[in-house]
């Protein structure tokens, strides 16, 4: 039994986990539409290959990667482009953004792909490769490009594999459920991982309120030197950093990778999209996703393909909305609202959830703070959510700088226990945006200054030149009508010099006439 | 000595009184030759915090005469591509009280580029003088150009045009400006007003 | 639908402030009883006398500042703060006095620093050192206790509140006032000499105090606080007087035993220091404030002007509560440093 450690802080929410765990995992169907933001997750937007009205394959790249941090996209069926237009995004802002509008055709007719089941005969760097061909991206937060995690500096030994299959937040039981139907796919994408990473252990981290998938997980593990481990359920165990802590007692640096400790996390989803990349040539165009929440008569979990409106899948899992109160893309600690049930599902969009007013009462208004510290307590990062929140409010940026704002994870752990209700995550995150955009002015001011300040140095220097030129000029006037012909003393000054060149030319050009010029 | 000091207690008053003045005379002198700084660093201070757009719209030419002008007392509230946030920031680094913006000396307005509606330039290079950060590029009888990176949406390169052909373009607020505005206390007054009047209907 | 700019977490603990400030009423309750029983309804009167008043100034406070009533009247700090000034201010007060010391915590110590949460200074103990300052006389005469059948019923208590000149009671000098005055007795003669020093630490008090430590330790289970600022408190407290105790000669300052259930050493270990607006915030900050509030409690009690000293160590260690979490900061993850030093 391996030794688990604690972080600081965390709460027990209640966990609502077993209501979308009573039916295995059911493909949703495909809808007639499937709308594909180009922009998914972190990173540059893909930028489409197909025009409007070509017929896509599933497994076909629709649009490609337009930089290091970037991914492809494919499609997640067959069918036809219809649009490439602004549509709603699942984002907290609600704005539109440009998506591939694909009318689906049933067929579900594949493209032909590579797959890879003796993946040992390629290199590390061809795998990582063949990742970011596939679009893998992190399949639990802001779905960062695999590609790009795997790719580190060759000098960092990773010593340490960490799986991240705790799923903290409450509702969300996809990676259950993968982990009690496809333990056996998910070790193998562990292996897969570590083929390419090679560090010294793998560990699996899942919080001890799943036995179910624990003792899949163990029985898939067996012999392979994976190490399952259970780690108590305490709201965020499943934050990258909080989770290191966990099971290795070191801390990630401020503002540094957990590369810099010698520990690399992946997300267990991740694990079986890459499996799937690799082992079934399959690209990501499906996640599983839990839809959940009083609103739905059928909560369980979908392997849904990517672009399907929420509409479709709520209809799926019999919505009744007329109880609903708000549409939660993610978890209720972390999630985001969406303004309406058209937001197509993303890479990153591991829960659905669809509360009554009742579960998930809108928030009162907030009263004062009363300075009960008990944010302080829950805080993972073990800073003093009340001190930033006064900073924040007063927008003193350099005080929320000093109180390491920037280490907050925004886990809401300080929001849900607040006897006050007073929304703290948003006073952080508008402060972060608001640190943020500020650099970025100075950033700018800074450098229109310095263009500014060319500018005025260089007009001065032009207008300096152009006097010299000119004294030039009426000195060689001079001296032409002196006939001056040599120079006697060559000076070092360059001004001087100019002078003596423009003279010497002048001489040059004209004969000289006159005696020379006593300087 | 001592004597005529403890007969004399105005005499004393007075020796101590001067003794203590030319001891902090000599303290504050010794100051000023030991911590002189060169230039005036609350103009660079100031100067710092400004948007530096180089706009003039203050009344002075340029960001750095601003700078120095407030240093010497002018008032900070006449930047209007600063706005608010630029007051706030000169408030506290002056520790004098927030003005709203002076109305005289312009709005605050969204930020914006130029841009050169290409077909209609004739070539005539005067807003490439009258830019005061170099993000035109072109020459003379040449179509010119803005470098969008390098604008700053001073306005300035807008009026010497003869032909009226640039154009300030707001910049779109898309995905990626948005940010978490800090929680509205307005609405959250409202809606305590709102639950205020129902328990008032209730009780 | 819900309009979109509701920023996660969206679920949220059960807790709410008001919640909490009701726990702690209904906490201080088995002190009520036991106050009421052993020196009859004069606490009671005091408390609802207390209540009406702050509750008046209140929602004067808050029509001048044009704040909603009933949102903020429905926070319930109005009355936490009357209620622990009805406590603390001797039973068959004046109503003048108890108007006084309760407008002044409100209007002065409250919100003329901005309302709940603002307040540096804890308002019900500013009120009362008001009074403590301005009234001595009447803030020093405690009434006797007695058994139930001899102590002034309902009616004459309310006659000493509201129309003092018509009431006669019979008052005395508390435990902790006759330790103060001895010079001369060791402190088992003086137990022996005086009755009212009861078994432990006065007639009465000793139960008044068993009974605020009973509210308090549910208060503890509720988590409405946390243990560190009480029980360092009461650890500091027992450790001078034991320190201090000198074998129970006669310059000695008591036992520490009957210093923490004496006076209102309970009372202000759970109702008072905890008070989270005005005590430090983080855990180890807790740790050193109510510490050396339990000290400066002893050093007043013993060495000072004053009989008792809850309401003056308190103040003066919110006073240095803001420095005390400047320097307990706790260390932010992934940082090696405090905030602080850097």
């Amino acid at each position: 039994m391996r030794t688990v450690f604690r972080f600081h802080g965390g709460i027990h929410p209640s966990e609502n986990k077993q209501q979308s765990l009573q039916t295995p995992i059911e493909f949703a169907g495909i809808p007639p539409e499937l709308v594909i933001p180009l922009s998914q997750h972190v990173g540059a937007p893909a930028s489409s290959v197909v025009a409007i009205g070509e017929r896509v394959l599933k497994g076909q790249m629709i649009a490609e990667s337009t930089g290091y941090i970037s991914l492809p996209l494919h499609a997640p069926t067959s069918g036809t482009i219809t649009a490439i237009e602004d549509r709603t995004i699942p984002h907290p802002s609600g704005y539109k953004a440009p998506c591939l509008i694909i009318a689906t055709d049933g067929e579900d007719e594949w493209q032909t792909t590579r797959c890879e089941p003796n993946y040992q005969d390629l290199t590390p760097a061809e795998l990582v490769q063949l990742l970011r061909d596939a679009g893998v991206a992190g399949m639990g937060g802001a779905g960062f490009p695999t590609a790009v995690k795997l790719s580190i500096n060759p000098d960092v030994h990773i010593e340490t594999l960490v799986i991240n299959g705790t799923e903290c937040e409450p509702y969300i039981t996809a990676d259950d459920a993968l982990m009690r139907e496809r333990g056996a796919q998910i070790i193998e994408g562990a292996r897969i991982l570590s083929y390419i990473i090679n560090p010294a252990r793998t560990l699996i981290g899942v919080e001890d309120n799943k036995p179910e998938g624990i003792a899949s997980l163990r029985y898939a593990a067996r012999d392979t030197g994976i190490d399952i481990v259970a780690v108590p359920t305490r709201y965020p165990s499943g934050g990258e950093k909080q989770l290191i802590e966990i099971l290795t007692n070191k801390q990630v640096p401020s503002g540094g990778l957990p590369a810099d400790i010698g520990v690399m996390c992946q997300n267990l989803g991740t694990t079986v999209a890459i499996h799937d990349a690799v082992i079934k040539g399959r690209p990501l165009i499906s996640r599983i996703t839990t839809v959940t929440g009083r609103s739905l008569d059928q909560p369980q979990n979908f392997e849904v393909l990517l672009g399907t409106p929420l509409r479709f899948l709520l209809s799926r899992a019999g919505y009744q909305g007329s109880t609903n109160n708000k549409l939660i893309i993610g978890g209720p600690m972390m999630g985001f609202t969406v303004p309406n049930a058209d937001v197509p599902v993303v890479k990153t969009c591991n829960c659905l959830l669809a509360p009554t007013e009742n579960e998930l009462p809108s928030p009162p208004p907030a009263k004062a703070c009363i300075r009960c510290g008990q944010c302080a307590e829950v805080c993972p990062a073990s800073l003093l959510p009340q001190q930033l929140f006064w900073f924040a409010q007063g927008n003193e940026h350099e005080k929320l700088e000093r109180h390491n704002l920037f280490d907050c994870i925004e886990c809401g752990s300080c929001s849900w226990v607040c006897p006050s209700h007073i929304p703290l995550v948003q006073y952080y995150r508008a402060a972060k945006a608001d640190i943020v955009l500020h650099r970025e002015n100075h950033l700018k001011s800074e450098h229109a200054r310095g263009r500014f300040e060319f500018r005025q140095a260089r007009i001065a220097r032009e207008v300096h030149e152009k006097q010299t030129r000119r004294e030039a000029r009426r000195q060689a006037a001079l001296a032409h009508n002196n006939d001056s012909g040599s120079i006697t003393s060559p000076s070092t000054d360059p001004v001087q010099a100019a002078i003596a060149r423009a003279k010497a030319r002048k001489a040059g050009q004209q004969k000289p006439r006159s005696e020379p010029e006593s300087s | 000595m001592l004597e005529l000091i403890s007969h004399y207690p105005l005499a004393a008053a007075l020796l101590a009184l001067v003794g203590m003045g030319a001891v902090f005379g000599a303290l504050l002198g010794y100051a000023d030759v030991r911590f002189r700084t060169e230039g005036d660093p609350i103009a660079d201070q100031i100067n710092n915090l400004l948007p530096q757009t180089q706009c003039g719209q203050c009344g002075y030419p340029g960001c750095r005469p601003y700078a120095e002008a407030i240093a010497g007392g002018e008032a900070i509230n006449k930047c209007p591509p600063g706005g608010e946030s630029t007051i706030a920031d000169l408030a506290d680094l002056l520790d004098v009280e927030a003005l709203p913006l002076d109305q005289e000396h312009g709005e605050e307005k969204v930020k914006a580029v130029a841009y050169i509606r290409e077909p209609e330039c004739i070539g005539c290079t005067k807003c490439i003088q009258a830019c005061p950060v170099d993000a035109i590029l072109g020459a003379a009888k040449q179509m010119h150009t803005v470098i969008v990176s390098e604008c700053t949406g001073c306005d300035l390169c807008v009026d010497p045009c003869p032909v009226d052909c640039i154009d300030m373009i707001p910049q779109a607020q898309g995905l990626h400006s948005w940010r978490w505005p800090l929680p509205d206390p307005v609405s959250s007054v409202a809606a305590i007003i709102a639950t205020d009047s129902n328990r008032g209907q209730a009780a | 639908m819900a309009p979109v700019l509701i920023t996660s977490p969206h679920a949220h603990s059960a807790r709410s402030t008001a919640g909490m400030m009701l726990k702690v009423l209904l906490a201080t309750v088995p002190g009520i009883l036991v106050l009421t029983y052993f020196f009859g309804f004069g606490t009671l009167v005091n408390i609802l006398w207390a209540c009406v008043v702050a509750l008046t100034c209140e929602s004067l406070a808050l029509a001048l500042r044009r704040r909603p009533l009933l949102f903020y009247l429905g926070d319930y700090s109005a009355l936490v703060t009357a209620t622990l000034i009805g406590i603390a201010l001797p039973p068959y007060s004046s109503w003048w006095l108890i108007a006084i010391g309760t407008g002044s915590a409100i209007l002065l110590a409250k919100h003329l620093y901005g309302g709940l949460g603002y307040n540096p200074f804890n308002p019900a103990m500013v009120g009362y050192v008001i009074l403590l300052i301005s009234f001595p006389v009447q803030m020093t005469s405690w009434a006797l206790p007695q058994g139930p059948e001899e102590l002034p019923g309902l009616i004459e208590a309310l006659k000493a509140c509201f129309a003092p000149a018509h009431y006669d009671g019979t008052t005395m000098a508390t435990p902790l006032d006759l330790l103060k005055q001895n010079n001369s007795l060791p402190v088992d003669e003086l137990w022996v000499e005086n009755q009212q020093f009861g078994r432990w630490a006065g007639l009465g008090w000793e139960w008044v105090n068993i009974a605020f430590l009973g509210g308090g330790l549910w208060l503890l289970w509720q988590r409405v606080f946390t243990w560190h600022a009480p029980v360092t408190m009461l650890v500091a407290l027992a450790l001078m007087a034991s320190l201090f105790y000198d074998g129970g000669s006669a310059a000695s300052g008591g036992s520490p035993l009957f210093h923490l259930l004496s006076g209102a050493t309970m009372l202000g270990a759970f109702f008072i220091v905890t008070d989270p607006v005005t005590s430090a915030v983080s855990l180890r900050g807790r740790l050193v404030y109510g510490t050396l509030i339990g000290v400066l409690i002893y050093v007043i009690r013993v060495w000072g002007n004053y009989p008792d000293a809850m309401a003056f160590a308190v103040l003066i260690m919110n006073f240095a509560a803001p420095f005390i979490d400047h320097f307990t900061q706790p260390r932010t993850y992934g940082h090696r440093d405090k905030p602080e030093n850097r």
